[in-house]
């Protein structure tokens, strides 16, 4: 095909582009597979039993408030690189930020219980499957999140899909917390934001093959 | 601003609106920025690949138009992509460069299209003249050799070296007034 058929096809096909177009691709994308990630957890796991008596408490809360901040930056970084030239260091600020806080409060929080209960609070009663039921859930998230790339621009692959991951991975955490019924400060902190961090990483290696146009 | 993008943001803009004309324009436009562009980044043995290039750039420009924010300029939006499509037909050749990828900016930085569509037309004028003067005139005239220099490395003397260079320009000449004719 000759360069100036290509331009008549393409000219032929023109249709005109919402300007929200991007941002209609980035809901559609992570919003059905949110409803994938959970219905999973409410088929899979369950919510959380006690979850009437859990919203009056302070640490739901806090868990909520966690993963929804790093939830909405990551998929603010999602929508940011995917565009040539997209940079995604406010989002990345933003979630190191809120994990840096996390940690400050859950390292206050160690600071004011007697030492005999620190490992209580870290490992919980579900440390075996925290960190791995956040990844699972994250999967259906990842899969949106890398078909909502796949139809935009992303120039650099390994950091746009980090982006997935990472938004992935809280918004997956943000759903696993209606099952999860730890109240630890340092139980999130830790294996929280591993099940965050994990998706990021997968996404980052994944990125550079899956994200290829 | 750059006369250019003004253009061609013009062109965009009215492109994502719908308008098909503006878009020909603008995409035809493109297509010789772009041909330039990946001719002086491949490399001599690369250099057919251009066209498939220019082509793989039209068309991600076109399925990703969406990704054109249009409080931004225009010829950022489209040197990055370019560029990208070039990194990855590197990556997919293996081919490792040489020369730095980041003289980046001027894909625009001057208004080319009128130096690359020249270009053109001295490419298509020298195919018309014989291929001996050709080559003569190429290297004399384009590369800047001197004509003592063309003698030694074509084995030629020096006299059939001006002899071949004067007959090829007549030749050119000649094309020049038959296309001002055809015009007239």
């Amino acid at each position: 095909m000759t360069t100036d058929d290509l331009i008549a096809r393409l000219t032929g096909e023109l249709k005109p582009v919402s300007r929200l177009a991007v941002f209609w691709r980035v809901v559609i994308g992570l919003g059905i597979s949110l409803v994938v990630s959970s219905a999973m957890m409410y088929f899979w796991l369950g919510m959380r039993p006690d979850m009437m008596t859990a919203t009056g408490t302070m640490m739901f809360w806090t868990k909520f408030a966690y993963t929804l901040i790093l939830a909405v930056a990551g998929t603010w970084a999602v929508k940011r690189i995917a565009y040539p030239l997209g940079s995604i260091r406010v989002s990345l600020a933003v979630m190191a930020a809120t994990i840096v806080v996390m940690i400050v409060l859950a390292m206050a929080k160690l600071a004011m219980t007697p030492p005999d209960q620190h490992m209580a609070m870290m490992t919980g009663h579900t440390i075996a499957v925290c960190t791995r039921n956040i990844v699972l859930l994250s999967l259906p998230l990842l899969v949106g999140a890398f078909w909502v790339l796949r139809g935009l621009a992303p120039t650099r692959l390994t950091v746009a899909g980090a982006a997935a991951g990472l938004a992935a991975g809280a918004i997956a955490s943000l759903v696993y917390s209606f099952h999860c019924d730890e109240s630890a400060m340092p139980f999130i902190a830790v294996w929280y934001t591993l099940g965050i961090l994990i998706p990021g990483l997968i996404g980052a290696i994944a990125g550079r093959f899956v994200l290829r146009w | 601003m750059n006369p250019v993008e003004t253009r061609l943001k013009e062109l965009m803009l009215a492109s994502l609106d719908g308008d098909a004309r503006s878009y020909g324009i603008l995409l035809n436009d493109l297509a010789r920025h772009l041909r330039f562009y990946f001719l002086r980044r491949l490399s001599d043995a690369h250099k057919g690949d251009a066209d498939d290039l220019v082509q793989e750039t039209l068309m991600s420009l076109h399925t990703r138009r969406a990704t054109y924010e249009t409080d931004r300029p225009f010829t950022a939006w489209l040197h990055a992509i370019a560029r990208y499509k070039l990194i990855d037909h590197f990556r997919r050749n293996r081919i490792r460069v040489t020369v730095p990828l980041d003289d980046a900016e001027d894909l625009f930085a001057v208004d080319q299209s009128d130096a690359a569509a020249d270009r053109m037309d001295v490419e298509r004028l020298l195919q018309s003249v014989p291929e001996k003067s050709r080559d003569l005139i190429y290297r004399t005239k384009i590369e800047g050799q001197s004509i003592a220099e063309v003698a030694q490395s074509t084995g030629l003397s020096e006299a059939s070296v001006k002899v071949g260079i004067h007959r090829g320009i007549k030749a050119i000449a000649a094309k020049l007034k038959g296309r001002a004719d055809d015009d007239r």
